[in-house]
């Protein structure tokens, strides 16, 4: 694995003097029950990390907190040196952009105008698009490769396709940190490869991911793999650190083995 | 991924997939301002008496004294533009706003709070016993019924507002409006019943009739139609943004809770306003927006004026219809919209089926 600075050519300064986006001992509740506590993680920039861990265990609700849609019971997320809560939702909108699992998608708008609202952090409510605005909007459909069918309406392009389209609606506001909930739920091998592969390139850009994921296969190549379990961080590493026999089995249960397949540990159901 | 916005109907269509030219809006835009022309033109010729079109003409201009045309065609005629564009431009918003192609105007109560209002007014002018000889019911209705049933329908709206907490949850709103619409009728169809007069001056209101408006009646509804425009235009982005989700909105930036309230209350005052002063006229509010999505694209910057203009086409020829179709007596238009919009309205179900 190349580091941010051999393979993308920004200077590591720019990468350091970026907002950082972290949770510090956050805790969330929801109806008096606690579904999140004393979380710590950070999230830098140019590199992925993946979320991890079983259903219902606060994946979601944790990438919420972290995109300033849900308040933190205790604790705070900060961005830079500020609380989040204290950006204004139009200058959070510009450095974090937030994929959500089922959003849904406008069955009567072209894959360009959906991208387009991507450009609505930095437009507010009057502005009108400028040069910066469709530069953005070229770059971000050429990342995802979406370009060629720009024109199309999203109910004709394929499952893939339609996640590649709303993975450019993300990254046309240009945010410093990506936060995306599931983002290979319900594609097929081929294009689970193709996305993973994508937000690969996303690192070279000096994006930060934040990905929840519930494969832990597919987390194999993040440069960081946070676990979590009964709302609490229980790992937080590199994948080999993370993905071991003790914690998964301690999770999922007696009949998952770890093995090592090509010098990376590979997750599978034993009998 | 799930589809949660406009399910099966605007699926492929006839667009086949394909982008909207500017050429293709240009058009349309252009083709509804030549029927709106005509549409005016024939709606101030035609009807019980007609007129020919240098007459017409002469008398708009003031060249000639006409007041059949100045006082009752005219702000009849006009009437039925500014009310058309009032539904138009709220059902589209609505139709945004709550992702749903099925959203009217109508939707968070408007229309049985102003029926309620109309029917209060009514009931505090008290006994109407003998006026209903002629067919002229609305002569009758006390001059406070338009502002009774502007107060009905915004009082509806924000009660609804109130049930449902806010705007945040979408389908509160339009539980709280079912619930808020069903009681204010029963309240309505009670106070009808204290007596039969009562019963035809409500009744006769609520099928929408644009024959009594007066030229203050037209000022009115143009004022609201002036305020509320700029809003509209304005919110197209926004509405645009809503159709990616709620979260997915917020996460853009977009302050979601005061913008809902500042659509629906724009569109409250809209409908408010056609409703006191005209009835309650169906269909114009869903049909015009669904129709001309399908002709020029979903995109709200411009869906939004190209509903207030196909409303507007649609409600002009509708009362041209209801004048002449049986003259010298008249339908009253509210029917007509209905008879007329709820088979367009499978028809394009249909159409949309069998693309789909």
């Amino acid at each position: 694995m190349k580091s941010v600075e051999q393979c993308s050519g920004l200077n590591p300064m720019d990468l350091a003097l970026r907002p950082r986006l972290s949770a510090l001992s956050l805790s969330f509740s929801y109806r008096n029950r606690a579904v999140l506590s004393d979380i710590n993680l950070e999230l830098r920039s140019g590199e992925w990390l993946a979320l991890l861990g079983p259903n219902g265990v606060g994946k979601s609700t944790l990438l919420r907190l972290m995109a300033g849609l849900l308040k933190p019971s205790t604790g705070q997320v900060r961005l830079g040196g500020e609380r989040l809560e204290r950006w204004s939702s139009w200058m959070r909108g510009q450095k974090i952009a937030f994929l959500p699992q089922n959003g849904g998608y406008p069955e009567d708008l072209t894959v360009e105008e959906v991208v387009a609202l991507g450009r609505t952090p930095h437009l507010g409510l009057l502005g009108r698009a400028g040069k910066a605005d469709w530069e953005a909007l070229e770059w971000a459909m050429q990342q995802t490769q979406v370009t060629e069918f720009r024109h199309r309406l999203l109910p004709t392009l394929s499952g893939g396709e339609r996640q590649r389209v709303m993975l450019a609606r993300a990254l046309a506001a240009r945010p410093q940190y990506l936060l995306l909930d599931e983002p290979t739920n319900h594609l097929d091998l081929h294009h689970q490869a193709e996305f993973i592969c994508l937000l690969t390139g996303l690192r070279a850009q000096g994006i930060g991911t934040l990905t929840v994921l519930h494969d832990p296969n597919l987390a194999r190549s993040a440069d960081r793999v946070a676990f979590l379990s009964a709302g609490k961080l229980a790992a937080l590493g590199t994948p080999r650190e993370v993905l071991n026999q003790p914690l998964l089995q301690s999770v999922y249960g007696g009949w998952v083995r770890v093995h090592e397949v090509e010098g990376e540990p590979a997750v599978l159901l034993g009998g | 991924m799930q589809k949660t916005s406009h399910p099966t109907l605007f699926a492929p269509l006839a667009r086949a997939g394909k982008a909207n030219s500017a050429v293709r809006q240009g058009l349309v835009f252009l083709g509804l301002l030549v029927l709106l022309a005509v549409g005016l033109t024939l709606g101030v010729g035609q009807g019980a008496v007609q007129i020919p079109l240098l007459e017409v003409i002469r008398s708009v201009l003031g060249l000639q004294e006409n007041p059949i045309i100045t006082d009752l065609r005219l702000p009849r005629v006009l009437a039925a533009l500014l009310v058309g564009a009032a539904l138009g431009l709220s059902g589209a918003a609505f139709q945004g706003l709550f992702r749903n192609p099925l959203a009217d105007p109508y939707l968070m109560g408007s229309a049985a709070g102003a029926a309620f209002g109309v029917t209060l007014a009514v009931s505090l002018a008290g006994g109407l016993t003998g006026a209903f000889a002629q067919n002229a019911v609305f002569d009758f209705l006390p001059v406070s019924a338009t502002l009774f049933g502007f107060l009905g329908a915004v009082g509806a709206v924000f009660v609804v507002l109130l049930l449902s907490g806010g705007a945040s949850r979408t389908n509160d709103l339009i539980l709280a409006g079912v619930v808020v619409g069903s009681v204010l009728v029963s309240l309505t169809s009670y106070l009808m019943l204290q007596d039969a007069d009562r019963v035809r001056a409500v009744f006769a209101y609520t099928l929408g009739n644009l024959a009594f408006i007066s030229w203050k009646g037209v000022g009115s509804l143009a004022l609201y139609l002036l305020l509320t425009l700029p809003v509209f235009l304005l919110l197209g982005r926004t509405l645009n943004a809503l159709n990616l989700g709620e979260e997915t909105a917020r996460s853009l930036g977009l302050p979601l809770g005061q913008l809902k309230l500042l659509i629906i209350g724009a569109a409250t005052l809209l409908t408010a306003t056609a409703v006191a002063q005209v009835g309650i006229i169906g269909f114009v509010g869903l049909v015009a927006p669904h129709a001309l999505r399908r002709l020029i694209g979903g995109d709200y910057r411009y869906l939004l004026p190209a509903s207030a203009l196909g409303g507007a086409v649609l409600l002009v020829f509708a009362d041209l219809l209801a004048r002449t179709l049986i003259a010298p007596a008249e339908l009253p238009v509210g029917i007509l919209t209905t008879l007329l919009g709820g088979p367009f309205f499978l028809y394009l179900l249909w159409r949309g089926r069998r693309k789909g």
